[in-house]
């Protein structure tokens, strides 16, 4: 109910002062979203949608059923455990005879391939022969190569028929289907995902307690001397964060290879003989070292600006009042510091997951991260849609961990030097 | 730990010498790396560290070669009298002035549109009344949140396969996605576009922190007299942001500049920026040349550090905080 006074109101042009203001904020709303309309366009279509696009992969699943149609149909009117009779191998033989004169048998081979190695040259060997096959199917393929009647390869291809299927993200966590649709996991031999996975998640949780460690002292120094001093130290913070990832990567190889300056000097200095070089570079090692040092300003960084709202009257009062200095830093110092830390190591944490570049080029085997292995599907086994559902995987944590850090510390709050 | 009091006790002493130690220790490992390749590069042998003669600072253990070669490597006749057309060759063939040339163009195009759109956004931003803020914030940053690895094989798929989503329209056949036959792998404007994408975020985030401090006072004294809101822009709020909008472009250049993993998905061999050229080269045929750009490229930021150093102590006195 409005207050009888309130109704006459109006702005000197005679309207309602209250549809006046309504007017005015739609318009002030109007004219910030539009600000930012040009770009948001920009990044969804350039960046989000891409990447939907490439999540889609994952689950998309047509190589089979497009290049199939005859046995994508019988495994559509047979449910799982249906014996595989003979119209199945007729459906086989007449999708094998179209697949082989439109050469997507390799495509389809390929498919079945990337669940069950070796099939690859079961069908493109099948199809070439596929124009002779004679009814009874079944005696004529078994005879052509008894793996036909292996049950392995019919649970396979009729995962491989569905139009979506959630097998890449079963193979990405190194679980497979068995003959009965039930979800097991793969031969211990084949187990590589879950602990590459664990492997990421482990070194990155190294490097971010390394940087913490590195970063903790530097960080109060650099907040604690007087501001001109502090400003010359800080150029030795920033400098490494404006040099080029490839120029700090390459200085590392140069300084922990084999014959690097590091060994020459240990030989030199005699701690190490010749025989004995440390092997620090193409290991977990080189990769642990090298992401340190290009991840620890990221750790410094908010740190310091923490630390230096920090009143140093704070820890005065508490010594004052007779606390000894280790008390001092525990129940007042650290506790302070604390957004600081939950704000550099999220940022460390999230930016080491994703790694790609470093261990690819100084991580050897045993250094490489999970974003090595998703480049590695994309760039040379070619099976996208299990680097897609790797990425999805990876996507998700990275996610979690940025809506966490958004909770902790605020996107706005992210700073840069 | 500005000084050590006079009142403090042996122990403390100790402690405070043996944290300055700590925090040194913590500084040469930031810094020496980027040191030690510098006189590396001028190294006469073709080796990754210090030889003798080096060590005895004997000028014969030193030598240009490797800059030499930075001209010379990919030129048709590198071997022949240096003139005009010796340097034409250079300038058109060696492949490091060549990823040189390839670095700045995609650099530049790329810093342009993310600095132009992106100081756009954050003048919109910085609004009050600008609805579901925070998750349009969101999703602008997170071009830097998400791996690289993944960004590239996202823009991979859809360079090499364009399409835009469509509602399921009365198309015949029905579509749900919208297909083009222009294809932007391989070509320079797809890695200009998706460097800025990656530079984006960068600009948003220094342009608002610029913007929190910027006193909104002033946009309607100027309004109040009689200004419009795009003189207003040019002549009052730009000049007080410009720092920060420099230094966010110059965050997108080096974003740009540095980036190989796109270059390396989407990129042909035609496009092969300074960090491509030094990804293969430290993966292929590992040679002092890559010191010899890598000094080149450690002069570059400490061209770009000193830059965003001065602009933010300008932008600081200009918002009458106290110059660092």
């Amino acid at each position: 109910m409005a207050e009888p006074g309130a109704a006459a109101l109006t702005t000197a042009d005679g309207m309602p002062l209250r549809a006046a203001l309504a007017r005015a904020s739609r318009r002030a709303r109007l004219r910030a979203a539009l600000l930012v309309a040009p770009l948001l366009l920009f990044v969804l279509v350039s960046f989000v949608w891409p990447i939907g696009q490439m999540l889609l992969r994952s689950v998309n699943n047509v190589q089979f059923a497009a290049n199939m149609p005859e046995l994508t149909a019988w495994f559509a009117a047979n449910p799982r455990g249906t014996p595989v009779d003979e119209a199945a191998f007729a459906a086989l033989a007449a999708d094998l005879r179209l697949a082989a004169a439109s050469r997507t048998v390799g495509t389809v081979g390929t498919r079945i391939n990337y669940e069950l190695p070796g099939s690859r040259s079961l069908f493109t060997a099948t199809g070439r022969a596929a124009g002779g096959l004679e009814p009874p199917y079944r005696e004529a393929l078994l005879a052509l190569n008894p793996d036909w009647g292996r049950e392995e390869l019919w649970t396979v291809m009729r995962g491989a028929s569905a139009r979506y299927t959630a097998n890449f993200y079963l193979a990405a966590l190194d679980l497979r289907r068995d003959a009965g649709g039930g979800i097991v996991r793969v031969a211990p031999e084949q187990r590589v995902y879950v602990s590459l996975f664990l492997r990421t998640f482990a070194l990155s949780a190294v490097i971010t307690v390394v940087c913490l460690a590195l970063g903790f002292p530097v960080a109060h120094l650099l907040a604690t001397l007087p501001v001109r001093r502090a400003n010359m130290l800080m150029i030795l913070v920033l400098l490494p964060f404006w040099t080029s990832l490839l120029v700090r990567t390459s200085s590392w190889i140069v300084l922990l290879q084999g014959q690097g300056v590091v060994n020459n000097v240990l030989v030199a200095l005699g701690i190490v003989d010749e025989g004995g070089r440390l092997s620090m570079m193409y290991n977990q090692t080189g990769t642990i070292v090298a992401m340190t040092h290009i991840l620890l300003p990221f750790m410094i960084l908010p740190l310091y600006s923490v630390m230096k709202t920090i009143p140093p009257a704070y820890a005065r009062a508490a010594r004052s009042l007779g606390a000894t200095s280790w008390t001092t830093f525990r129940r007042i110092y650290l506790p302070l510091t604390v957004p600081g830390i939950g704000a550099g190591a999220m940022l460390v944490f999230i930016l080491a997951v994703g790694y790609y570049i470093t261990p690819a080029l100084v991580g050897g085997a045993s250094g490489q991260l999970i974003s090595n292995q998703i480049a590695f599907h994309m760039q040379n086994t070619l099976n996208w849609s299990l680097a897609a559902a790797l990425a999805a995987l990876l996507l998700a944590a990275v996610l979690l961990l940025y809506w966490l850090y958004d909770r902790l510390v605020g996107i706005d709050n992210m700073k840069l030097g | 730990m500005a000084a050590i009091p006079s009142h403090a006790s042996a122990l403390e002493r100790l402690w405070a010498l043996t944290f300055r130690v700590i925090c040194g220790l913590v500084l040469l490992f930031l810094i020496a790396p980027i040191l030690v390749i510098i006189p590396l590069s001028f190294n006469a042998e073709p080796y990754f560290t210090f030889t003798e003669r080096m060590l005895t600072l004997d000028p014969e253990g030193y030598s240009l070669r490797w800059y030499d070669n930075l001209l010379t490597f990919g030129m048709v006749a590198p071997d022949a009298p240096r003139d005009a057309g010796w340097w034409a060759d250079a300038w058109n063939n060696a492949t490091w002035v060549r990823a040189a040339k390839n670095s700045a163009i995609v650099g530049v195009f790329a810093t342009v549109l993310a600095t132009v759109l992106g100081t756009l956004a954050a003048l919109g931003l910085a609004r009050s009344e600008m609805p579901a803020r925070k998750a349009v914030m969101a999703i602008l940053v997170s071009p830097m949140i998400v791996p690289i690895i993944i960004s590239a094989t996202g823009v991979f798929f859809f360079y090499s396969n364009p399409g835009l989503p469509l509602p399921k329209l009365a198309l015949d056949p029905p579509a749900l996605r919208l297909d083009f036959d222009w294809k932007l792998a391989g070509t320079y404007l797809g890695i200009i576009l998706a460097h800025t994408t990656l530079g984006i975020p960068f600009v948003i985030i220094t342009v608002t922190a610029t913007l929190t401090g910027f006193d909104r006072s002033l946009v309607r004294a100027a309004a109040s007299l009689g200004a419009g809101p795009v003189r207003t822009f040019f002549r009052v709020q730009m000049p007080l942001i410009l720092p920060g909008v420099i230094s966010g472009a110059l965050f997108a250049f080096v974003t740009s500049f540095d980036e190989v993993v796109m270059v390396l998905f989407i990129g042909a061999h035609d496009q092969q920026t300074i960090p491509r050229a030094m990804w293969n080269g430290i993966r292929e045929q590992i040679s002092p040349s890559i010191l010899a750009v890598a000094t080149v490229l450690v002069v570059v930021s400490v061209a770009l550090l000193t830059a965003v150093e001065l602009l933010r102590r300008r932008s600081e006195r200009l918002r009458g905080m106290s110059p660092g």
